[in-house]
């Protein structure tokens, strides 16, 4: 009997409130506590302006590519290519840049169409013929693990012009006057985010109350604005200090809040939710399915595509090895930040955070000095852990 | 007489709810037991005690079954004793045959080699004996949920059976189905099984019952003893819901207007089979404010003819012509079907009709998130008004519109599919089954929402295999059998037997000798 038809009493409305909330931000507390150790244990190594824009960098495809594959998760699939697929983009864009000196913004569109169209391809077999993503995708990952091989014919390829190499490796211009260590226009940006967010959540918060929706108690409201303000002027100051904001700190910051956006308010977002919550049910109504699933395959192959860039760049050379396991690290990322393997569940802010998660692990175990044998060992207990806990709140 | 179970005083709370109040009850063996009460009455939960599914110490009071007090610890427990549960959901494998299913816990074996000619040999007797016309090879996947309901039962009696208990075994099957059902449980009562028999169809409890009992809130309402006295279902219905019912069906003024939905020479063939012709050239029309009932059989073609309308969603070859107020149309998507006017509800709401993950302001707004969402993206608090909007109008009852549609009761699931579907503003809604599994106080809603539908100039199609709610509620009847409409009535000319006599008029005309419509013919007077 799951009859629960008589409103809740008061003080169980705000019981269940505070408990829904732990549910949502349970893991950044997790990401939080994971930082904090790692501060402790490192001497404060892992918070210095230097290695957090060294976290950043090194993290930045993977959480690229998570924002593509948390998409595919929710529909209900999976893409075991993308690390496979962001090699052989880094592969193509070394040959039309390095060999062919073709130009850098035509071979970084080219590139990106190229991961549309691997994206096309795979999405085609699982979208309208109905074969597992699984497979389709196993074999994407050895059909293009081998195309990048051949297309470098076993060999690193490299140097990218410098322009292409600021993808990963440069900062945003400084426009206003220094001072000192600071980064003046870094630090802008960081406050106008802050402010931006504040301004956002208050507007959001005072429109829901004139509408006479119940919103959260006003102290709650309070604190976590206060919180997150400081989290982003806090870091933002860090990072500043050093060399400025890195530009694809940026592009990162610019793709969440966009697939933050189209997840959570947006016509295509909540279809694909609906497609992987009941495929049949999300038909019926008249939701084109096939289309959404293709369409989240083909996103995520340009996804991949950038991040195979992001990722060159980064390394001023594309080696056959690129993109080696990333599929792994995206996906823990995905499974970590809350995201359901049956579909239809999973947030862009849980996946975001479980690649920080990784990415912080990472770090401070390397700064550590832990072999990379524990490292695997310790990251895959993680993930187990994760959705253990997930499972074990879902099922109460 | 000893009964042959006894609970006593049982009482059971989930985080501080009171689901089961010193609930006493027994079953004497060779009694059928009707346990009825509204959904969230109590009636699954006091199953789940008997059966060992909430462990003994997880409630309160005793269980004496044949003379001996037990404390199940789960429900293997209560199995070896011969209690067994046939829940409403079934719980079969779909991709394993019959055969296979029957004997998935403790199949016949030789040295731990399953021994197939003796699974084959006892799983015949098992279906004769329940009687279902089936290979043991058949996949339950490829049988329809009457037929998955008799395997359930030929697997209970594949164990040692002292008590059988069947929550709602009827509640996906047609009348002919359920009769046979109800002459097995009859059956059963000869060889001095106990039955209890959860069900919300009251005629079905009136025809095979010797003891009722009524639950509401958790507790016991009211004990009939069907031999002592006459059963009134008045005085069940009351007891059940608290409430005179004295029209189940409600009032409404009929204002019937031009025809809004024609279909002529309308004819589908088979996804999977394409030879075979599932719909044969039927016409089928609906007026403005007219309540068309489709009776039939089971695997009539009523579903399959509903959703090849609907945006050609079932069946291959479609042809045949669809007007919706007067104008041609070919409605290639479900998409476009929407956008003509259509709404289907469908039969199987978990399954076809809601994203149960999804919360209630979801799963009303999903067919039609055009209108709450200008320029693509969603205008989140005129959503959240549209929703508790249905919910006050529809009266879904849920502790607010962001809670989980998973955790409805099945009334409040069947309102939200409904307010989704009125969202698309349909001139032709088609309902199949809407009140399968429903309580009595939410059937009357949901038919009294059929009515204002009607009153508002909507065409309503209603596919039922309740007879007595097609009389109740439809301006029209059309009898749909073996893809063909075989009869149509006026709802005040209509009456079950001219319903039962159209379809076995063709069934014979066609020389099928269908089981199910033997039986009926049987039970016919």
């Amino acid at each position: 009997m799951t009859d629960k038809t008589v409103s809740l009493p008061e003080e169980r409305r705000h019981g269940s409130f505070i408990k829904n909330n732990l549910r949502n931000y349970g893991m950044l507390m997790s990401l939080v506590a994971i930082m904090l150790f790692f501060q402790v244990v490192t001497g404060g190594t892992l918070l210095q302006p230097l290695n957090l824009t060294n976290l950043v960098l090194q993290n930045s495809y993977i959480v690229i590519m998570a924002l593509g594959m948390l998409l595919v998760i929710v529909t209900g699939h999976i893409d075991l290519s993308v690390g496979s697929v962001a090699g052989f983009i880094g592969a193509v864009a070394a040959v039309l840049m390095v060999t062919h000196k073709v130009d850098y913004t035509l071979a970084f569109i080219a590139c990106l169409l190229v991961g549309a169209a691997i994206g096309a391809a795979q999405g085609y077999w699982v979208a309208y013929f109905k074969i597992p993503s699984f497979i389709v995708t196993l074999a994407g990952m050895l059909v293009f693990k081998g195309l990048a091989l051949a297309v470098l014919q076993g060999q690193s390829l490299g140097p990218f012009p410098p322009t292409f190499q600021k993808l990963s490796s440069g900062f945003i211009p400084e426009l206003l006057p220094e001072a000192g260590t600071l980064h003046p226009t870094s630090m802008l940006m960081g406050a106008v985010l802050a402010l931006g967010l504040v301004y956002a959540s208050t507007k959001g918060r005072s429109r829901e109350q004139s509408h006479g929706i119940e919103v959260e108690p006003y102290a709650f409201f309070l604190g976590k604005s206060i919180l997150l303000a400081c989290a982003v002027l806090y870091f933002t100051y860090l990072i500043a200090s050093h060399r400025g904001l890195p530009n694809v700190l940026v592009i990162m910051t610019a793709l969440i809040a966009l697939y933050g956006f189209v997840t959570r308010r947006t016509v295509i977002g909540r279809q694909i939710y609906a497609v992987g919550g009941n495929a049949k049910a999300a038909s019926l109504s008249g939701i084109k399915t096939e289309r959404l699933t293709f369409l989240t395959f083909v996103n995520m192959g340009v996804l991949a595509a950038l991040a195979g860039l992001v990722f060159a760049a980064r390394l001023n050379t594309a080696t056959p090895k690129a993109g080696l396991g990333f599929e792994l690290d995206v996906i823990a990322a995905c499974f970590i930040g809350g995201a359901s393997a049956y579909g239809g569940v999973g947030r862009v802010g849980g996946a975001v955070v479980g690649a920080m998660i990784m990415g912080v692990m990472n770090n401070g175990m390397s700064i550590l000095g832990i072999g990379i044998d524990y490292q695997q060992v310790i990251k895959g207990l993680v993930l187990l852990g994760a959705v253990c806990i997930d499972v074990y709140n879902q099922r109460r | 007489m000893t009964a042959m179970l006894e609970m006593r005083n049982v009482s059971k709370s989930f985080a501080g709810v009171q689901a089961l109040r010193d609930v006493n009850f027994s079953v004497h063996a060779g009694q059928i037991h009707a346990l009825v009460g509204e959904n969230g009455a109590g009636k699954s939960t006091l199953m789940k005690v008997l059966s060992g599914v909430y462990p003994h110490g997880s409630y309160e009071g005793t269980i004496v079954f044949e003379g001996e007090e037990r404390r199940f610890r789960d429900i293997n427990d209560s199995e070896a004793l011969g209690i067994i549960i046939i829940h409403q959901e079934l719980a079969l494998i779909p991709l394993m045959s019959i055969a296979e299913n029957i004997f998935l816990s403790h199949p016949p074996s030789k040295l731990g080699v399953i021994d197939r000619d003796e699974v084959y040999r006892r799983t015949r007797e098992l279906l004769a004996q329940v009687g279902l016309r089936e290979s043991p090879d058949t996949l339950i996947t490829d049988l329809g949920v009457g037929k998955q309901q008799l395997v359930e039962i030929a697997k209970a009696l594949s164990k040692r059976v002292r008590m059988l208990i069947l929550d709602e075994p009827t509640a996906s099957l047609n009348e002919a189905d359920s009769a046979a059902l109800l002459e097995r449980l009859k059956a059963f009562r000869e060889q001095g099984i106990g039955s209890i028999l959860i069900s919300h169809k009251l005629n079905e409890v009136a025809k095979v019952a010797d003891h009722i009992t009524v639950l509401r809130d958790g507790r016991t309402v009211d004990s009939i003893d069907c031999h002592a006295e006459p059963i009134q279902e008045d005085r069940i219905i009351r007891s059940m819901v608290n409430r005179d019912m004295a029209h189940r069906f409600p009032e409404r003024s009929v204002k019937i207007g031009e025809p809004v939905l024609d279909v002529a020479s309308w004819s589908v063939y088979h996804p999977i089979h394409p030879e075979r012709q599932v719909i044969k050239n039927v016409n089928f029309s609906v007026r403005r404010g007219e309540v068309v009932g489709i009776a039939g059989l089971m695997g009539a073609g009523r579903t399959e003819f509903a959703m090849s309308l609907f945006g050609r969603s079932w069946g291959t070859n479609i042809s045949g012509s669809l007007r919706l107020e007067g104008r041609e149309m070919a409605l290639p998507s479900v998409a476009a079907a929407i956008d003509a006017g259509l709404a289907y509800v469908t039969e199987d709401r978990k399954q076809l009709g809601l994203i149960l993950a999804d919360d209630v302001r979801k799963n009303i707004t999903l067919a039609s998130l055009d209108q709450v969402a200008p320029g693509r993206v969603i205008d989140d608090i005129a959503e959240l008004k549209v929703a508790s909007d249905y919910r006050s109008r529809m009266r879904i009852r849920c502790s607010d519109v962001y809670q989980e549609t998973g955790q409805l009761s099945g009334g409040n699931q069947q309102k939200v599919v409904l307010s989704k579907w009125l969202m698309t503003d349909p001139k032709v809604l088609i309902l199949d089954e809407p009140t399968r599994g429903i309580d009595v106080g939410a059937k009357y809603e949901i038919y009294c929402i059929i009515n204002e539908l009607a009153e508002a100039g909507r065409g309503v199609v209603v596919i039922s295999s309740e007879m007595p709610e097609l009389l109740g509620i439809c301006d029209r009847i059309c009898v749909m059998n073996d893809g063909a409409f075989v009869g149509e009535f006026r709802g005040s000319e209509a009456t079950q037997e001219k319903i039962m006599r159209a379809i076995m008029r063709n069934e014979r005309s066609i020389g099928n000798a269908a089981p199910a419509a033997a039986e009926m013919g049987g039970s016919q007077p």
